[in-house]
């Protein structure tokens, strides 16, 4: 069971999504390989540097980019800097907690961040200002509103697209004109759930709180694999880390097609 | 992968690493189990240059209370690294990176252990690495099992594990540490040695499906080679205790 949520669900309804995906087929009627409905605002916060609300299905988050001058890195002093937090804000569901980030949502931030740093999706090296002294640094905010389920791939999702749509304010430091982020590659995050037997793409909150083991896989538009992450205390036969990966490979593409890409 | 970039050769041009081992090669590991006074179990793990020790206690009383459950124990690892053991100096107490490792280590363990015979009790591990060298997380693990079934606690099977990666365009097994930091992808795996299914799953870096499937092989098999390095720690562990009791 996910600790995301430790709600209750009752058998009955355990059951009940347990016989369904046993005949191939899920209480919101949906197939196992079939992903919600995802919905994109762009640029919902014009106040942030770029903005996405990402909905899939009922789980929303809103992902906002702010961008600065800082100092790099010393071990990477020719790079800008990028650095992914999250939030599990109260309003989102009655089992998250205000406070500092838990586990939770530090390894739901490190995912992402995993993600987008390792497709080297960002152009980090257009972001120097003054070599080894000043570069740009970038904060991706992750905000969820409503949790339903699946807060990986909502995440991942947001932040690419916000920082697609993102705006270096450059002007507004006196460095310069204003630029678009540079975006060299588009990372594509697709997360699994295990039931049963059964594995599903896109979970909603009844499929992970039943969940015994979770796992997430970012791919890039060249096919190459760049973050995999095995959540929860189940366990995966090694055949089934091998189909979610193609599987991942696959919706992935789709996802990137029709949501990250599209809008160039 | 940290990404950085170096101008060492990784592999030289007859296939060997820095280190000098071949692609499929492990580091020397020597494993020790109980070998503190005070906790309930224990073990010590030499991984190449990682030194690390796990420690075992319970199942004890929850605290704090609220995270106690009725139906099982709650298995807490907590992964933490010595300031100095990492070239820079590293801040002490836990950062984002050790709180994810804690999770991804507990819900490893967690796996195997019967948690359902200890309703409301917390079962905690605890892993100090004094010295890193790359695969810290997966020598960890590799002791905490050892010091869980040296603490008596029942388990389905030890947890075993070992990474591979990408370097130079070729996968090799059990990174080191420049390979880990110049390398092109990591991928940690630990299984349940019997049923050679997964508990943990991590990649990170850039790889191809077909080069991920030859990694995670690579690693399955390199982890059955160290379960045997674990039963001979206990074993060995019991073995002595028979000794001196002969002796006197």
């Amino acid at each position: 069971m996910s600790k995301f949520t430790e709600s209750v669900v009752s058998e009955i309804k355990k059951d009940y999504i347990q016989k369904l995906l046993s005949q191939g087929s899920r209480l919101d009627g949906r197939g196992a390989d079939e992903y919600r409905k995802i919905e994109i605002i762009n640029n919902f916060v014009p106040r942030a540097c770029g903005s996405a609300l990402v909905k899939i299905g009922n789980t929303q988050v809103l992902v906002g980019v702010k961008i600065e001058p800082g100092e790099p890195f010393p071990d990477t002093p020719d790079t800008g800097v990028l650095s992914t937090n999250a939030e599990l804000v109260p309003l989102a569901s009655p089992t998250f907690e205000a406070g500092p980030p838990g586990e939770e949502a530090i390894e739901l931030a490190r995912v992402v961040d995993r993600g987008i740093r390792e497709s080297k999706a960002v152009d980090l090296e257009k972001l120097i200002i003054k070599p080894g002294e000043q570069v740009w640094i970038v904060f991706v905010d992750i905000h969820v509103l409503d949790y339903d389920g699946n807060l990986f791939d909502a995440s991942a999702l947001g932040s690419i697209v916000a920082l697609k749509n993102s705006i270096v304010p450059a002007s507004k430091f006196n460095l310069g004109d204003d630029f678009p982020l540079p975006i060299v590659h588009y990372p594509s995050t697709v997360t699994f759930a295990k039931i049963g037997g059964n594995i599903v793409v896109d979970p909603n909150l009844d499929e992970e709180n039943i969940a015994q083991a979770r796992i997430t896989v970012t791919t890039d538009e060249l096919g190459h694999v760049h973050a995999i992450q095995k959540g929860l205390d189940g366990t995966f036969k090694i055949e089934e880390i091998k189909n979610t990966i193609s599987m991942g490979m696959r919706i992935g593409n789709k996802l990137r097609n029709e949501y990250i890409i599209k809008g160039d | 992968m940290s990404g950085m970039k170096t101008d060492i050769k990784l592999i030289d041009e007859n296939g060997k690493r820095i280190d000098g081992r071949t692609f499929d090669q492990i580091r020397p590991i020597k494993i020790e189990a109980g070998i503190l006074e005070r906790a309930d179990g224990s073990a010590y793990i030499e991984w190449g240059g990682n030194k690390i020790i796990a420690a075992v206690y319970g199942p004890r009383e929850v605290y704090p209370k609220h995270m106690q459950d009725p139906s099982k124990a709650v298995l807490r690892a907590r992964y933490n690294m010595a300031a100095f053991s990492v070239d820079e100096r590293k801040k002490p107490g836990p950062d984002r990176r050790s709180i994810e490792l804690s999770m991804v280590i507990s819900n490893a363990l967690s796996s195997v252990v019967f948690l359902e015979q200890f309703p409301r009790t917390a079962i905690d591990v605890f892993i100090e690495v004094l010295q890193a060298d790359a695969g810290t997380r997966i020598a960890g693990l590799t002791a905490a099992s050892v010091a869980l079934a040296d603490a008596g606690i029942p388990m389905k099977d030890l947890i075993v594990g070992c990474a591979a990666g990408k370097v130079e365009n070729t996968i090799v097994l059990d990174l080191n540490k420049e390979e880990d930091n110049f390398g092109q992808a990591d991928l940690p795996v630990a299984i349940i040695p019997r049923t050679k299914e997964i508990v943990l799953f991590q990649m990170d870096g850039d790889m191809i499906e077909e080069e991920i499937n030859r990694a995670m092989d690579m690693a399955i098999n390199a982890s059955l080679q160290i379960y045997e390095l674990q039963k001979d720690a206990l074993k060995r562990k019991y073995f002595n205790i028979v000794q001196e009791d002969e002796l006197q």
